[in-house]
């Protein structure tokens, strides 16, 4: 293991870039709106970043959501057998 | 020129490839869809077999473009398949996955309910062997339950059929439309295969206990040749909208904590075929067309992630996100090409997912459908999070698990890249696919708007991964099952079933335990008063017979007097 090569990811800096990276293009994007101005066919669309903070909440909620719902259904991994092998 | 049926050269395929062994068997194996391919292609809308058997007239073919497109779409998915299982199959899973493509063939290309219902159960039977193929407990147990699911939609699809026949005299399948009862049946039918909400269970259970190979063939078959069914039978039944509105949103939930990613993958399935369904339902050209050009896309983009998927499982043995993780060190363009699978099925401009999902999309605005366009808009954003970047990120990124491998085989990579290239293909050039849908409606993916709200939808979702990931509230990959519908028939119903057990048996046995001591009690009774020294077998002197003789006398005296 010792003489593996050093992969892109195993540099944290290299991680830190691609963070950067998107925050820059998500930054980027929302600023567009307010230069450009889409062919909206309903009145949320109007709203300045309306797709980009739809997305960032619709999957926080998501991700929230299942972080609850595991408390609900999640099961030991062999739930299953032990009642098969009856 | 005069053709073969479609399916007839996959079933003589299957009997030759059961006969030879080794790398001829891998290579005619592959060979079969391209001579299937070139059979279709001589195929043109408007052929029509009419046979008649104990007077019914059946159509055993009939092709339409609807048909002609999932024809094309199923021989592509067998050749990708086969050629993936190049190295990965054995005799078992190549002539049950060439029966299983024929059987898909024959389906759509059924003009009757009767030879519908046929290759309907032939996707059952003949698709079962590549779960067991796996030669696990698990996976034999799993595949009873697919195949008892299966044979039940088919025995619905049946009664439908000789209802339907009773009620009008034809067989023939063409629209049907909610109504009769037979169409309810038939209806139901399709929307097991469909894997509707509550229906669902027997993908998300069965497909992720395939082989490696196997579940690439499940992911393009069965639910296909259901949405094509009720592309044919149903366009335009309003609840369509709804169901396929639940079955985007829903199961994202569960792929976001499911441990198992090909299991994932299952549940992005349901999600996926919701937006097919959703477009049924609006009936509209345009939402017809995205449906099944959606269709096509999916088996490809899909097709590729259980590949990507299967070969992680291949060289691994492993395919929990708990257990993987780091894997872009050793498996380098398996993780490339899983990215394009991720980015087609999250609908990346430039792939493939984008031209089609966005026809049923637009389509819902035309019709004024806001509310399910919202929950649609959700699902695109909750795929990207489960599929698109849970996938890749927790199999070849993530923590490294420290497993070194070798990269997948080179057959199960080729296999990979046609798929990817065909995702950026249409994604790119999406005239190819759209000249071949069956409704005329024009469509045009690439507009700035369109692109620039995509993007920002897109970015945005991986953004919330970044910011949930980094500041710890994304739950962690656990080892563990999560409960869905399929606890009521797996644990609910078998314990209902043996407590009724224990309950008949715990009441035959106090039953018994009653009558045998009702029964001593009346031998008991019967020796205290007829046995040895009971009062009945007494003796008694004539003395006290003759007293009440004469008391008798009297009494009998005195009542003849009054």
């Amino acid at each position: 293991m010792n003489e593996e090569k050093k992969h892109i990811f195993d540099n944290p800096a290299n991680v830190k870039r691609v963070v950067r990276t998107l925050v820059a293009l998500c930054a980027g994007l929302f600023a567009f709106d307010f230069f450009y101005h889409r062919h909206t066919e309903i009145s949320p669309e109007k709203i300045p970043g309306f797709y980009a903070l739809y997305g960032f909440v619709a999957c926080v909620i998501l991700v929230l959501a299942a972080k609850e719902m595991r408390k609900l259904l999640m099961r030991k991994e062999d739930y299953y057998e032990g009642d098969d092998d009856e | 020129m005069s053709s073969f049926h479609p399916a007839l050269i996959f079933f003589v395929g299957a009997i030759l490839v059961a006969l030879v062994r080794g790398r001829l068997q891998a290579f005619l194996a592959v060979l079969i869809p391209v001579v299937g391919a070139w059979n279709i292609l001589h195929l043109h809308a408007g052929i029509d077999w009419n046979v008649t058997l104990f007077s019914y007239a059946l159509h055993p073919m009939h092709v339409d473009r609807l048909s002609l497109l999932f024809g094309y779409l199923f021989h592509l998915a067998a050749f990708i398949g086969l050629i993936f299982a190049y190295r990965a199959g054995d005799t078992v899973q190549r002539v049950s996955a060439i029966l299983y493509a024929g059987s898909a063939i024959g389906a759509v290309f059924a003009g009757d309910l009767i030879t519908l219902f046929i290759f309907w159960e032939l996707l059952a039977i003949t698709s079962v062997f590549l779960i067991w193929a796996r030669r696990t407990p698990r996976a034999m147990r799993a595949g009873l339950r697919y195949l008892v699911i299966n044979v039940v939609s088919g025995v619905l699809l049946l009664s439908g059929a000789i209802v339907h026949y009773h009620d009008t005299g034809s067989l023939e399948f063409g629209y049907i439309g909610l109504g009769s009862l037979a169409s309810w049946l038939i209806f139901l039918a399709i929307g097991i295969k469909c894997a509707w909400p509550g229906l669902h269970n027997w993908l998300t259970d069965a497909y992720p206990e395939a082989t490696p190979a196997g579940a690439v063939f499940l992911s393009a078959f069965t639910t296909k040749v259901a949405v094509y069914a009720l592309a044919r039978a149903f366009p335009g039944t309003e609840m369509l909208i709804y169901i396929g509105a639940a079955m985007t949103a829903f199961p994202i939930f569960f792929a976001v904590i499911e441990n198992d990613l090909r299991r994932v993958l299952s549940y992005s399935m349901i999600n996926q075929i919701g937006f097919m369904v959703c477009g049924i339902g609006l009936g509209t050209q345009l939402a017809l067309n995205g449906a099944v050009a959606h269709a096509f896309n999916d088996v490809l983009f899909k097709g590729l992630l259980f590949m990507s998927m299967g070969a992680v499982l291949y060289r691994t043995g492993r395919i929990n996100g708990s257990d993987l993780g780091g894997l872009y060190k050793s498996m380098p363009k398996t993780a490339g090409l899983c990215i394009v699978g991720a980015a087609s099925i999250s609908a990346f401009p430039l792939f493939s997912g984008f031209v089609s999902k966005s026809m049923v999309m637009a389509a819902l605005l035309e019709e004024h459908h806001v509310v399910v366009w919202f929950v649609l808009l959700f699902a695109s954003a909750g795929v990207f999070h489960h599929a698109g970047i849970k996938i890749p990120f927790f199999a070849f990124f993530s923590h490294d698990a420290k497993i070194r491998v070798k990269e997948a085989p080179r057959s199960m990579l080729i296999a990979m890249g046609i798929g990817a290239a065909l995702c950026i293909f249409i994604g790119s050039y999406p005239k190819a696919l759209y000249s071949l849908l069956p409704y005329g409606a024009d469509y045009a993916p690439y507009t700035i708007t369109h692109v620039l709200s995509q993007c920002q939808l897109l970015f945005w979702s991986a953004l919330a991964f970044t910011f949930l990931k980094l500041t710890g509230l994304y739950p962690p990959e656990l080892r563990s099952v999560n409960l869905d519908i399929e606890w009521f028939y797996r644990t609910a119903a078998p314990a209902v079933v043996r407590g009724a057990v224990y309950a008949v048996r715990a009441m035959r046995g106090a039953a018994s335990a009653a009558s045998l001591a009702l029964l001593h009690g009346m031998i008991d009774s019967a020796r205290v008063t007829f046995g040895p020294g009971g009062r009945q077998s007494r003796t008694w002197p004539t003395g006290t017979i003759a007293l009440l003789a004469a008391f008798l006398l009297g009494v009998y005296l005195v009542l003849f007097y009054f």
